[in-house]
């Protein structure tokens, strides 16, 4: 008997990274997923973002684990594609249970050179988007009539400063207040609406070459790294001191292990928690 | 030593829990002895003179001791003081003679005036700081030396409350549990290269025996203002009404084993980068205006 057995799961930017980690952990222990991705670039966002490729990859390792999926490309800026995923889901494996509203993109500009597109797409996807997927599940969570477990992955830069991240951080501290009025509001459903708040995750949203440009300007005079290896070594020197255990990141599979918790029964009285996964780095 | 390879979430770990006699302590102690951990354990089992309520008895621990075998657990249970180093590190040396090491503290053990702050006396409130701030100071230090020599890491868990974040009728306890998180925090910053984690819980109402009781019943009807309640049963009823409004999802309080769930999560390796955590467990309360 798996810890979320019988639930089904809406995850959101389930592609690649965390949403396909917390895919697989949630099949893992029994649950049904509903997966979404935009799978594409986007214009304003500089970024690459996962593929189509990806998401096939997201089926396959949850499926590989025993789970039943249903993938779909949709993007968190447009309701009625969360809503037609959502819809599909509900068909083939009954009312949502569980929300985890994880795509998030950053533009990592600073602040004289981030446009005012660039940060209204950021704020459209970190926040609006976490707007749009609740708004898309939450009918038939009200409905069925069972409660539920609402998770929107926030981030540590809600306690502490981080470089170029004006508008990522602006989003996600959003995402909070978003999440305790939920809470308020939903309490009576039982739904409980929590955030977990990670410090750095290795995942694409860090190791790609727009953010090498951050890391190269802080550790090696701008100049770029020969490899990918020296330019992991010099982003876990870069990130580690902020941290009380001194390591640079945290793995997906340890957000995962958050996401599970809150969604099983075990937390079914957490309710407007931000729970930190994150190495000490908010206390620090 | 047993022949069966432990299984569970905490399958082989050694937890030290305080105030392991009844209520949320005794509700650790099972939750992880079922999840594949042995117990060191220990109570006062003996009313304090400035405690408000009734605080647990030896058949207390002795059903504690039950319960954690029936769970398929090993337990080492004592009488012992949190504001007594030497009874502490007696207790913990007898552990670590039984089972060999230290991987999870939980510092659970707590006393309450239960007296407005015009009311209450410096020595009262001196009393509640020695148990629910000096105690678990106490209760740390000497697990915290065994994990850095034995280096293997280590979960240490703290009770604090989410009087840390609303006002109650409570000085002296809301005093020391919020000054836990910060203990706590000063604690994992200079643990975290030692990977020990420092954590701590902040429960909302919990029904156990610290609320359960005819001295709290003449509590709860001094702050509502009414006659004495006439049964257990009605104080209870008086309680939930009282104290629902204040959660946002719709119920008075939680069971001891939500919170046993919590301890369990950040016991376990699935936690390994969580430290100064403040793990809320509260039904919304902290969040929710009055």
């Amino acid at each position: 008997m798996g810890r979320v057995e019988g639930k089904v799961a809406f995850i959101t930017g389930a592609a690649r990274g965390q949403g396909r980690s917390h895919a697989v952990r949630l099949a893992e222990e029994g649950a049904s997923i509903v997966a979404v991705d935009v799978c594409h670039d986007i214009d304003e966002i500089a970024m690459p973002l996962a593929t189509r490729e990806d998401l096939e990859q997201t089926v396959r390792e949850v499926e590989a684990v025993g789970g039943r999926i249903i993938a779909r490309e949709a993007d968190v800026c447009d309701l009625a594609q969360l809503e037609a995923a959502v819809a599909e889901g509900v068909a083939a494996f009954g009312p949502i249970d569980v929300v985890v509203a994880n795509a998030g993109v950053a533009a990592y500009k600073d602040f004289p050179s981030l446009s005012e597109a660039t940060w209204r797409k950021t704020i459209d996807v970190n926040l609006t988007g976490v707007y749009r997927t609740v708004k898309a599940a939450l009918p038939s969570m009200v409905a069925a009539g069972k409660g539920g477990s609402i998770i929107l992955i926030s981030s540590g830069s809600v306690f502490r400063g981080g470089g170029l991240l004006t508008d990522y951080a602006t989003s996600k501290n959003g995402v909070v207040g978003l999440m305790r009025s939920l809470a308020l509001e939903l309490g009576p459903h039982w739904i409980r609406v929590n955030s977990i708040m990670p410090s750095t995750v290795l995942t694409k949203i860090v190791d790609n070459e727009v953010f090498a440009t951050v890391v190269s300007n802080a550790m090696n005079n701008g100049q770029p790294f020969e490899t990918r290896e020296q330019r992991l070594e010099a982003m876990n020197a870069m990130i580690a001191s902020r941290h009380m255990i001194p390591r640079g990141w945290v793995d997906t599979r340890d957000i995962s292990e958050g996401v599970l918790f809150l969604a099983s029964d075990d937390a079914k009285y957490i309710t407007s928690e931000s729970l930190r996964i994150d190495l000490g780095f908010a206390g620090k | 030593m047993g022949s069966t390879v432990a299984t569970g979430r905490v399958a082989g770990k050694v937890a030290f829990i305080t105030g392991a006699a009844r209520g949320q302590g005794r509700s650790h102690a099972v939750k992880l002895a079922s999840e594949g951990a042995d117990i060191i354990a220990l109570d006062i089992c003996e009313d304090l003179p400035f405690a408000h309520s009734p605080h647990a008895t030896w058949a207390d621990m002795e059903e504690t001791v039950r319960l954690v075998e029936a769970a398929g657990g090993r337990i080492v249970a004592r009488k012992a003081d949190v504001r007594s180093r030497e009874q502490i590190d007696a207790v913990l040396a007898e552990g670590l003679e039984a089972f060999g090491k230290i991987d999870v503290v939980i510092a659970n053990a707590a006393a309450i005036a239960y007296k407005n702050v015009l009311d209450i006396t410096v020595e009262e409130f001196e009393a509640t700081l020695d148990v629910n701030l000096h105690g678990v100071f106490n209760t740390v230090q000497t697990p915290v030396r065994h994990m850095i020599e034995r280096n293997e890491g280590g979960s240490i868990i703290l009770i604090s409350s989410g009087v840390a974040y609303r006002a109650t009728p409570s000085p002296d306890y809301s005093a020391a549990k919020t000054a836990l998180i910060t203990f706590a925090r000063a604690l994992a910053n200079e643990l975290g290269p030692n990977r020990i984690r420092v954590n701590t819980i902040e429960p909302g109402y919990v029904l156990t025996p610290a609320l359960d009781n005819d001295k709290y019943g003449e509590r709860t009807a001094e702050l509502l203002g009414r006659e004495p309640f006439a049964s257990r049963e009605e104080h209870r009823a008086a309680m939930w009404d009282q104290f629902k409004p204040r959660n946002m999802l719709p119920v008075g309080w939680v069971e001891p084993e939500a919170i046993s769930n919590a301890v369990l999560w950040l016991a376990s390796d699935e936690s390994r980068y969580v430290t100064a955590e403040e793990l809320k467990v509260d039904a919304g309360f902290a969040d929710k205006s009055a």
